[in-house]
């Protein structure tokens, strides 16, 4: 095995200077270095940096996994490289081309690499179990597929939980004609993760043991007599449900420190331009568990791509990007001074900041620290719109059921509300009137004193290709006991026997997700893009993860267009690991694949 | 009755508002919305306020035709709509079919690419996703009980191992003073079921190792936590010698702050009948009541004060003034909570 790498803050506080001979960052995820151009993209220009420098493009690439160690302040453990680096190298291909990707693992134990985004042929995706067997210690395994698509995309291991321990890296793809719609003069990749120096698995251990052992943002008696948070009311109709209301994220600040390209608030990753370029950003959230608050105070952005599809454009001051999604922006800073690049945990219980400096040296503002989220009843499950209509406003709990909700079900756990799920000691919760949240700001952002992006903001620039209705539609229900942290489809788990979710080959089908939990899930699917049923159709967004905010529900349409078996699953790497997950599978009618 | 109809049509209707704006179709040709009045998305509009008569009957309709997943049910007023609600779509009739999904295939693609036995493993590596297979161990009471004359000490732990629903619990408590034999002292061990998402079912055996004769008993009992997140448990307990004893026991963590935190806590016994030889007299045996207030530097480390009240009750209580003791104890508590 390799020796392992040792990376730590005390090095990086050498300064940007020092860094740009550092070998343990690739170039891109260097701060300071000058970024990729526009240029990129027109035909003639050869990427940048071809196979030097952490980049990795052609048509013959080879990445090798391997132990290393990585730290982050004074955060130090073991974790997984590519090549040696954290975050893994940049692989930037054009569409059009084809690809061979040799991936070795020295590893003591399993590994593989999934291409999030990319549509490849199944046996190439990457799920050890479904798409191939995948990569036994010791063993070379060879990825080839054919670039049919454009955007910002990523990879990481689907093996054990080793994405958490740093195997992840950047996918960009140049469209084959350069996007005219969206022009830029420089652009940046921002890999936004969290680093803990906690296994994960032991992570998983702990909150078995204790739900909230992360959570040290929690209400108080302290708080309660300052008037903070909920009244006390609130609180005791909340603790008889066993509900805490300051449950955002199950991993936090407490353990994680935030990093863009590697690198924490501190080392200050800093990207460069000059004032009244164009710059393109292609923000990837590569947490394991951690839902970021995206923005750059003073600096408005223009969306223009999501999930790497293109979106019409769309200015913003700030969007939450949940696990495994992308989003292009272009931002034009006509100042020449810093601007911060912050990305706010979602439960607040920290944050990292990068820089846009027009010179190296300069950091931006850090902006005060938001109050940490309280989750209300329409995180709960209960569609309150329809109910502010009395005098007072104010949702009495207190009262029977038959008078203040005019006879709907509140209990918490009506599991006849759900006829899909299962019951068991896993389903703490059915959502008692989930409402459609596509159009609702996410967590923590719903009061904030400035634009914030929500996915009915999205609109597709070219039309969708299948504008068939759905044939059909089906209800995937996501359930969880927060106490036994137990987490599950239609209340089961692959392990407990549950069965794939069928698809024919190229039937158009409306998937419900329906959010029986407190906690956004960011859903992924593999091998697919999907049409959310937001706004008009023909131009609705298509992505491949979209996030079902607490107690809400999302649908999307799915043309099942590729044959194979597909992982369906919460982003949540920990949510994942413990059941929250099912295999899709897609085969011509009357056939196998 | 008016009222809840009242409140029943602007639930439904907002929801109809919502679709409507997200769904051109909704909106444009309502011949397509069998059954839905307009009446609903007026007063939707209006945010709900101006609800009067004709928009309730409408909305009777509307149900039908929407939201699935709303969760009507338990809609005493609106009958029948309730159970209509789970199996209709989330959106109009109009825009999605009800064709039947294709059966779950049994055929593994990937073993036309891949070696199939390296398959097989794969499969059944992936097939264990979500199984989970742990252990903890927590130190919930080390202390030290300074009392007059005979300082004391007690301890209570408990730890497990296995998976969500079915573990093996191994917990341990006892007191006593030094200088003196032990007190009192057991080891439990019990197969813990999960129940529901709250409750556990706990079936083992205990083994007494204080003074006096030594007793085991086969342990029956629940344990779990209480609305208001109460921490309970209750258990019933049969000797070898056919003596039966019950425990209650309860306690809640109070966060004064993040990191201090106060538990009061409670545990009540009573036996069935007299059991001489332990000095425990039939009914209500003995109280306990506590207040710890720790402080979490982590977790898995925190030191706590308090205080620790026991008190012998009924016909154990005359048993041990016969035997010369105080059936009333109280003694400042200092100790270590500690977590592994």
């Amino acid at each position: 095995m390799d020796k392992p790498l040792i990376l730590n803050r005390r090095r990086l506080l050498m300064g940007a200077g020092a860094l740009a001979t550092m070998p343990v960052f690739p170039l891109w995820a260097q701060s300071g270095h000058m970024g990729g151009h526009g240029g990129h993209a027109t035909k003639s220009g050869a990427p940048a940096g071809r196979n030097t420098g952490g980049v990795l493009s052609g048509e013959s690439i080879a990445l090798s996994i391997g132990a290393a160690k990585f730290g982050v302040g004074n955060r130090s453990g073991a974790a997984v490289a590519v090549n040696g680096s954290i975050p893994a190298p940049l692989i930037r291909l054009r569409e059009g081309q084809k690809v061979r990707i040799a991936v070795t693992n020295t590893l003591p134990e399993q590994s593989s690499i999934h291409w999030h985004g990319l549509l490849v042929p199944f046996q190439m995706d990457g799920v050890p179990g479904l798409s191939f067997p995948g990569i036994d210690p010791g063993e070379t395994f060879t990825y080839e597929f054919p670039i049919t698509h454009s955007g910002t995309f990523w990879y990481h291991s689907h093996s054990g939980m080793q994405e958490a321990e740093g195997l992840y890296g950047p996918i960009l793809i140049d469209p084959a004609e350069p996007d005219a719609a969206a022009p830029f003069d420089r652009e940046y990749v921002l890999m936004l993760a969290d680093w803990s120096p906690m296994n994960p698995h032991e992570q998983l251990r702990k909150l078995k043991a204790m739900g909230g052992y992360f959570n040290w943002q929690r209400q108080t008696v302290g708080g309660l007599l300052k008037g903070k948070d909920q009244s006390l009311k609130e609180r005791l109709e909340w603790a008889k449900m066993r509900m805490d209301a300051t449950d955002i994220s199950d991993v936090t600040g407490a353990t994680y420190s935030y990093v863009i390209n590697g690198h924490d608030t501190g080392a200050n990753w800093t990207a460069l331009f000059r004032p009244g370029e164009r710059i393109k950003l292609r923000i990837i959230n590569a947490s394991s568990m951690t839902n970021f608050n995206f923005r750059i105070p003073g600096l408005p952005m223009t969306v223009v791509a999501a999930d790497g599809c293109n979106v019409q454009p769309v200015e913003t001051d700030e969007f939450q990007i949940a696990i495994a999604e992308t989003y292009d922006v272009i931002v034009q800073p006509n100042d020449s001074a810093p601007f911060g690049i912050i990305a706010e945990a979602i439960d607040r219980s920290g944050l990292v900041r990068a820089t846009l400096a027009p010179q190296i040296g300069l950091a931006g503002a850090i902006p005060a620290r938001r109050a940490r989220p309280v989750l209300t009843m329409r995180d709960m499950g209960m569609d309150m719109s329809g109910m502010d209509m009395g005098s007072s406003g104010e949702i009495d709990l207190s009262k029977p059921a038959n008078e203040s909700m005019a006879g709907h079900s509140m209990k918490m756990r009506d599991l006849s509300l759900a006829p899909g799920v299962k019951a068991g000691p896993g389903v703490a919760t059915i959502s008692p009137m989930p409402a459609d949240r596509l159009a609702d700001k996410p967590t923590g952002l719903e009061d904030v004193d400035h634009r914030v992006l929500t996915y009915a903001d999205l609109r597709s620039r070219v039309a969708n290709p299948d504008l068939r209705k759905p044939s059909r539609q089906i209800d995937v229900n996501l359930t969880a006991n927060m106490e036994r942290y137990m987490w599950s489809i239609d209340g089961e788990t692959i392990s407990d026997g549950a069965k794939p979710i069928p698809f024919r080959k190229g039937e158009r089908v409306r998937v419900n997700l329906i959010n029986h939990t407190m906690m956004p899930h960011p859903i992924h699917l593999h091998g697919h893009f999907f049409e959310l049923v937001t706004g008009e159709p023909v131009n609705r967004p298509r992505k491949h993860t979209v996030n079902v905010l607490p107690g809400g529900k999302a649908s999307f349409d799915l043309t099942a267009d590729a044959e194979g078996d597909w992982a369906f699953h919460c982003h949540m790497l920990l949510h994942m690991h413990a059941g929250m997950m099912r295999v899709v599978t897609v085969r011509a009618d009357g056939g196998a694949a | 009755m008016r009222n809840m109809m009242l409140a029943a049509a602007a639930l439904m209707a907002t929801p109809a508002v919502a679709q409507e704006a997200q769904d051109p179709h909704a909106g444009h040709d309502m011949s397509q919305m069998q059954g839905i009045d307009h009446s609903g998305h007026d007063m939707g509009a209006t945010g709900g306020a101006a609800a009067d008569e004709q928009a309730m009957e409408g909305m009777d309709h509307s149900m039908h035709a929407q939201a699935a997943t709303d969760g009507s049910a338990d809609a005493t007023p609106m009958d029948h709509s309730a159970h209509m609600g789970h199996t209709m779509p989330t959106v109009p009739d109009s825009e999605v079919g009800n064709a039947p999904p294709p059966p779950a295939p049994t055929d593994h693609p990937a073993d036309a690419f891949w070696d199939r036995q390296r398959m097989v493993q794969a499969r059944a590596d992936l097939a264990s996703e979500g199984r989970f297979f742990g252990n903890a161990l927590i130190l919930d009471r080390l202390e030290y009980r300074p009392r007059n004359g005979r300082n004391g000490y007690a301890w209570q732990a408990m730890g497990w191992i296995g998976g969500d629903i079915d573990r093996l619990a191994v917990e341990t408590e006892g007191d006593g003073a030094f200088g003196s034999p032990l007190e009192t002292g057991e080891v439990r061990a019990a197969w813990r079921h999960a129940l529901d998402p709250w409750w556990n079912f706990e079936l083992g055996v205990r083994q007494d190792f204080a003074a006096g004769p030594d007793r085991t008993y086969g342990v029956i009992g629940i344990e779990g936590l209480a609305p208001y997140w109460f921490e309970v448990g209750a258990h019933a307990f049969v000797s070898n010698k056919g003596d039966v004893h019950f425990r209650v026991e309860a306690e809640h963590d109070m966060r004064l702050t993040q990191r201090l935190i106060l538990q009061p806590s409670v545990e009540l016994d009573a036996a069935a009948q007299d059991v001489p030889e332990l000095h425990i007299g039939s009914g209500f045996e003995k109280i306990e009541l506590g207040a710890r207030l720790r402080y979490e530097f982590v977790r898995e480390f925190a030191p706590y004060v308090g205080v620790h009240w026991e008190r012998k009750l009924g016909e154990t209580a005359r048993l041990a003034r016969v035997d010369g003791e105080n059936p009333s104890q109280l003694s400042a508590v200092i100790g270590l909570r500690m977590w592994f």
